[in-house]
């Protein structure tokens, strides 16, 4: 049990290192700092974790995993805006809400948060467009009660957006997809 | 605080030569167009290494994709003369020629080659432009390049663009590859490629550099490459999005746009990358920030009032002033090199199409016959607007002139084209 326990922690901690490294988000480049902020991040990650083991030990209970779960609104993981708005419609509060909720029972997990465009219009302006929606939902997220260190932003523009003729198709592409972690 | 550490690498992938060729295909035509007979210049026989058909070719096709001029056929005419004392000029006011260029190519000792032409006025029977080059023999397209430049020049009153350099980014079987080629699409080289999007390229004022925006790391990130050496530094690479990099007119900094945590503002930079500081301080979008040619002012896109303008601010910062004002999103501002017209997207009815301002009278005029653009940029020579748009499904590149009268595809062989920058530096 012990042991296993361990294990948790060290996995937990090899995620949060590996996430840190995905998403770089340092002023400065060099990889030695790095590094070194991994280390510290690490250490954190850790500590946390050891005092919401609780948590982690529900998520891997016989429920099965919510996240993943078909019925559970945790599934769904995108949400869809207006052209050029950035705006959370209120008929996906709920879905915000409910990863909210989420985070805040699991201090430990972690999402990425993805803005994305339709492919109309400027690259450039879309790639701004997108970080936007995706802060949209940060800060709906955070009034909620999740901390800053489980979210990041990013922002694809529209360099994954479909190839697209009609609005049916454009408003699929614009959304905001939450990925967590462990996705 | 914004120490930006640069780290060099050395890229192998330079240089490939890219398997896709742009040709372009010319819809329309100027008004007036000046009717100009090329005569094939005279070469030795059996030499393998002059191109001399290639040469006229190439000054041809160049004067024919611009537009403005009429290209006679002159496989007919009774003389075809390579030296002025051969010219019969009642030949060429028959076909009503109102130019005639011929010319002559040579071996010289040391695998060098000769290159000799005149331009002719048919009408007052007078030569207007004599000129030699002693070249290379890879040289000899780019010397056909500006022997046509200097032909346009002179009969038309402006500067050439043949022997200038585009780029552009290619997609292909789901690789990004950021080219630069000749301004008709030949010679297209692979600058950097990647799985990850790579866009916004820009020149330095030079044209030894390219800044570009990468994802290579999941993330936009800026880079500035040398186009000699391959070297390539990060320019930026702070929290959030690093984009839209834009040369200053010296070439000692670039505008960019960072978000840090939220809005996307803009910021300006050392070319090294140190001395950052932001400019732009609103609560909305801002990005695409481009130099005025005298680099005292910054124009770039906002939706601070609601929709994306473009608006235009003194270029340490300050108070920025609104500039497009018809229709509702107006993005991606390009400023001619003499400051006098302004090129950006504007959404219309019809889509999304290139627009030009007048910038001293407001006056807005729609160009493109397409509806899928983006990216436009001026020539050198303020003539024609370069942009990428989508034909059949696939990217494209196309430009059109300010007039809207000349329209041209540059058509690719493989890849989804997009992201186009013209450079303003002669080969």
């Amino acid at each position: 049990m012990k042991k296993s326990l361990l294990m948790s922690v060290l996995l937990a901690a090899t995620l949060a290192a590996c996430s840190n490294n995905a998403v770089k988000d340092k002023p400065a480049a060099p990889v030695v700092d790095s590094n070194a902020s991994t280390q510290a991040q690490s250490n954190a990650a850790s500590s946390a974790n050891d005092g919401a083991s609780t948590a982690g030990a529900n998520q891997d209970g016989a429920s099965g995993n919510p996240l993943k779960d078909p019925n559970n609104i945790l599934s769904k993981r995108s949400i869809y805006f207006d052209f050029d708005k950035d705006q959370v419609k209120a008929e996906y509060l709920p879905l915000v809400e409910a990863h909210a909720k989420y985070l805040v029972a699991n201090p430990n997990a972690k999402v990425v948060l993805q803005g994305n465009a339709d492919n109309r219009g400027s690259r450039e302006y879309n790639l701004s467009l997108g970080q936007r929606r995706s802060v949209a939902v940060k800060k709906a997220v955070n009034l909620l009660g999740a901390q800053d260190k489980q979210i990041e932003t990013v922002s694809y523009g529209e360099e994954k957006a479909g190839d697209c003729k009609d609005e049916a198709c454009y408003q699929k592409d614009r959304r905001v997809d939450i990925v967590y972690d462990n996705d | 605080m914004f120490k930006n550490r640069l780290f060099f690498i050395f890229l192998l992938l330079l240089p490939i030569v890219g398997r896709a060729e742009l040709t372009v295909e010319v819809v329309g035509g100027a008004a007036q167009q000046i009717p100009i007979a090329i005569v094939p210049f005279a070469a030795p026989n059996g030499n393998p290494a002059i191109q001399q058909d290639n040469i006229t070719n190439v000054i041809g096709a160049d004067l024919r994709m611009s537009g403005l001029f009429r290209v006679l056929e002159t496989r007919g005419v009774a003389t075809q003369p390579h030296m002025i004392s051969e010219v019969k000029y009642n030949d060429w006011t028959a076909i009503q020629a109102q130019a005639l260029t011929i010319g002559t190519v040579e071996a010289l000792p040391g695998n060098r080659i000769k290159v000799s032409f005149r331009l002719l006025d048919v009408l007052k029977q007078n030569q207007l432009l004599a000129m030699e080059f002693n070249i290379t023999q890879a040289q000899q397209r780019a010397t056909a390049h500006r022997i046509a430049d200097m032909i346009y020049e002179k009969l038309t009153g402006e500067k050439g663009v043949f022997a200038t350099r585009i780029t552009y980014v290619n997609k292909e079987n789901g690789r990004y590859s950021l080219q630069v080629a000749d301004a008709d699409g030949f010679n297209a080289q692979t600058v950097v490629s990647s799985k990850e999007p790579l866009i916004s390229p820009s020149w330095s004022p030079d044209g030894t550099k390219l800044a570009y925006v990468s994802f290579e790391k999941k993330k936009p990130i800026i880079f500035v490459q040398s186009l000699v050496s391959g070297q390539r530094i990060v320019l930026a690479n702070f929290k959030g999005n690093n984009s839209a990099p834009a040369w200053s007119p010296d070439g000692t900094k670039l505008a960019i746009v960072l978000t840090y945590s939220a809005n996307s503002q803009i910021y300006v930079i050392n070319a090294d990358g140190t001395g950052l500081q932001q400019v732009s301080f609103s609560n909305g979008i801002d990005t695409e920030p481009e130099w005025s040619p005298d680099g005292s002012s910054i124009y770039f896109t906002s939706n601070r009032g609601g929709g994306p303008q473009i608006y235009r601010m003194p270029a340490s910062g300050g108070d920025a002033k609104r500039i497009t004002f018809e229709g509702s999103y107006n993005v991606s501002p390009h400023v001619s090199t003499d400051g006098k017209l302004l090129t950006f997207i504007k959404q219309t009815p019809a889509g999304f199409k290139v627009a030009v301002q007048d910038l001293a009278t407001g006056q807005v005029q729609t160009l493109s016959d397409t509806s899928q653009d983006e990216s436009p940029s001026f020539a050198p020579n303020g003539r024609m607007i370069l942009y990428a748009t989508s034909v059949g499904g696939k990217g494209s590149l196309a430009a059109v002139s300010v007039d809207g009268r000349v329209k041209q595809r540059l058509k690719d062989s493989g890849g989804d084209v997009r992201e186009p920058s013209w450079g303003s530096v002669m080969n």
